[in-house]
């Protein structure tokens, strides 16, 4: 069997239909002018021309989550006596995960790490997890905020990918990466593609010489701690900022969320929900008491978790794909990698992940 | 938009306020970012241009201090409505208005170059943007890429300001085509409508960017949205959900929205959010003849109340 694959333009939707007969496929599809993941179906309208307005991180850590749902029984001889009743969802269906990025599938690494790699593994995430196979488009050029070459990806980074798509001239050059992936070149329509291997790299290699590099040729910038502990620093460069959450829901490497009970009278579920460091309402205890109270440190909280404690953490894997959507759709453009930029230890350079992290710039020749 | 008139109004300005609110340019030529001004030497950054489109007055209830702000005559009408709603003290404020001739909405232009990446950006006579991009060049008409809002602007001049960086411009746009999308989208059935908003509510992702970005939101950190005590909505990403909170948000402007459009050039998923406001606002224009952030003796229909009112005949059911 061949290693590698290729799709006729002219089968392209065919195949993914194929897919979809397999599993639940989710797919990049244009609405207006806005491109999103949703689950795939015929009359949906695709789109692998530029990446996703909002990360497919939705589709193994759901915005909303039911844990359990809970159900309360009075006992009609003592009504005292009240009767719960759990039920755990455990609702992990087959799914393909289509058209994601390279900086989408290397964020789902950044989760791996705490949700799954865990003495206590997350069961939701990783129920989801195991049933996804991530099929990832490499991008066609850089886009607007864009700086992944600059974290250690690539706009065809296999981190985290089972298989790698690269549009080519007639058609799209299939790479398996796992064993996951592999399936795909079984599929009805996938050709050889070996005769499209050496056009698929050029493109990658032309698009990689695009993206933009905000911390000159380092590829991972070493947040200097001094800098960061200046609270006039960012009072200064977060001024702009409005605290909302955009940057964090869009973002593919941001994981934080709430736990919430929510009720009718005699029933309800537990639901786990996004939540982002940018509100208010994220560090409020219950006393009353607020330990970052004002934008400016919701947003070093931000910058910290990504550059910083993960890193430290995590044998300096930076949790940050380098996507650019935070940049993109800020409404006030605040810009991430220019405040990473400004806070770097001139002439430094974090040292190399470590060796016993196994996702640490694996396969990475994007 | 002259720039170099505002530099010199901003430099006096600067003499007696803490900061000055303005506009330079942000992470690519396309994108203008707010700037605030403290030293002299900052202002040579300060750009003037279409791509100035945030409405920099919404900083104002959260600035403790003396603050002059650029604002655009669309921007104006938020400090009106903010002194008829005593949100801030006046003499804190130096207002320098722009006559504006309009701007650009950013994601009409990019949708137009098929969101390539911006090389270079160039206002040729004022009515024209050619942009570069890695892909070629576009030449645009601005009126083709200008937001909703500036085709039926009524106060391209600011309607309050202590200092004018250029000479008034008139509108020459009809009051009553203001709401005239309004009308079209009331014209459909409910059916229609509902499975409208349905679809559009669909792709909010309740990351409050529209709440955040709204001058007139100023319940903020103890927005119902998201307060947990009491736990007004739940946390579930559903359409029901998603459709109270845009409701509500709507109903809290009901005759406060000065109809910016910063939640709608906020949404990242775009969403059209202002049109909701609108359409409330266009209720409270019919039932109270009030326009809200024009007049800064106005008192705000919902801020007071009449025993009968012209329009509302619930005594004579």
């Amino acid at each position: 069997m061949a290693d590698t694959g290729f799709i006729p333009k002219e089968k392209w939707k065919a195949f993914i239909e194929g897919l979809s007969t397999k599993a639940q496929v989710w797919v990049p599809c244009l609405e207006g002018d806005t491109v999103i993941f949703r689950p795939f179906s015929k009359e949906r309208n695709l789109c692998f021309e530029r990446p996703a307005n909002s990360s497919p991180k939705s589709v193994i850590f759901p915005q909303s989550d039911t844990l359990f749902s809970f159900k309360f029984t009075k006992d009609p001889e003592t009504p005292q006596k009240v009767e719960v009743e759990l039920t755990e969802n455990k609702d992990f269906p087959k799914t393909i995960l289509f058209g994601a990025r390279p900086c989408d599938a290397r964020g789902f690494t950044v989760y791996d790490r705490p949700y799954t790699e865990t003495d206590t593994p997350d069961p939701y995430y990783k129920g989801r997890r195991e049933q996804t196979t991530i099929v990832t488009m490499a991008c066609q050029t850089s886009w607007a905020g864009c700086f992944c070459t600059s974290v250690e990806g690539g706009p065809a980074d296999k981190t985290g990918s089972d298989a790698m798509i690269t549009e080519v001239e007639k058609g799209y050059f299939v790479e398996p990466i796992t064993e996951k992936g592999k399936s795909l070149l079984q599929e009805p329509g996938v050709e050889d593609g070996s005769a499209y291997q050496g056009e698929a790299r050029k493109e990658q290699d032309a698009v990689r010489a695009m993206v933009k590099k905000p911390f000159g040729d380092t590829v991972r910038p070493k947040v200097s701690k001094e800098l960061f502990d200046k609270d006039e620093f960012w009072e200064e460069a977060l001024a702009k900022c409005l605290s909302c959450g955009a940057c964090t829901y869009l973002c593919p490497t941001c994981y934080c969320f709430n736990i919430t009970d929510e009720h009718q009278t005699d029933k309800g579920e537990r639901i786990r929900s996004w939540d982002g460091c940018m509100y208010y309402h994220f560090t409020l205890e219950a006393s009353g008491h607020n330990p970052r109270p004002t934008k400016f440190q919701r947003y070093k909280n931000r910058v910290g978790h990504k550059f910083l404690f993960y890193p430290e953490k995590y044998n300096n894997v930076i949790a940050c794909s380098g996507c650019g959507r935070c940049i993109r759709y800020c409404p006030v453009s605040v810009d991430i990698s220019e405040i990473v930029s400004n806070l770097q230890e001139p002439g430094a350079e974090a040292p190399a992940q470590g060796g016993n992290d196994k996702k640490a710039g694996s396969a990475s020749n994007g | 938009m002259d720039r170099e008139k505002l530099k010199n109004v901003i430099s006096e300005v600067l003499k007696d306020v803490d900061v000055v609110i303005g506009y330079k340019e942000g992470f690519d030529k396309l994108h203008a970012t707010p700037c605030f001004i403290t030293k002299p030497e900052q202002i040579d950054q300060i750009i003037l241009n279409p791509l100035c489109v945030q409405n920099l007055a919404s900083y104002l209830p959260s600035l403790k201090k003396k603050v002059g702000v650029v604002v655009k005559g669309c921007d104006s009408r938020t400090i009106v409505q903010y002194m008829q709603e005593g949100l801030i003290n006046r003499e804190n404020v130096v207002v320098i208005g722009i006559p504006c001739t309009g701007i650009v909405s950013v994601k009409k232009v990019l949708s137009k170059i098929n969101h390539q990446p911006i090389v270079d950006v160039i206002f040729g006579d004022g009515s024209t943007v050619i942009v570069k991009t890695q892909a070629g060049e576009e030449k645009l008409s601005i009126s083709d890429v200008s937001p909703d809002k500036c085709r039926t602007c009524l106060y391209p001049t600011p309607v309050i300001h202590d200092h004018l960086a250029g000479d008034p411009v008139r509108s020459d746009k009809k009051p009553e085509d203001v709401y005239k999308d309004v009308e079209d989208l009331s014209a459909m059935s409910l059916e229609e409508r509902r499975a409208y908003w349905e679809k559009e509510f669909d792709r909010c992702i309740r990351c409050y960017a529209c709440r955040n970005a709204c001058p007139m939101c100023i319940c903020q950190d103890s927005c119902i949205a998201e307060s947990r005590e009491p736990h007004w909505i739940s946390q579930k990403s559903n359409l029901t959900e998603k459709f109270m909170f845009h409701m509500i948000h709507a109903l809290h402007l009901a005759g406060r929205c000065v109809e910016c459009g910063e939640c709608e050039r906020a949404c990242p998923m775009g969403i059209p959010v202002n049109m909701l406001k609108k359409k409330i606002n266009h209720d409270m224009k019919e039932l109270f003849d009030y326009q809200p952030g024009v007049n800064p003796e106005d008192k705000p229909p919902m801020f007071t109340f009449n025993v009968e009112e012209k329009k509302i005949e619930e005594h004579k059911l």
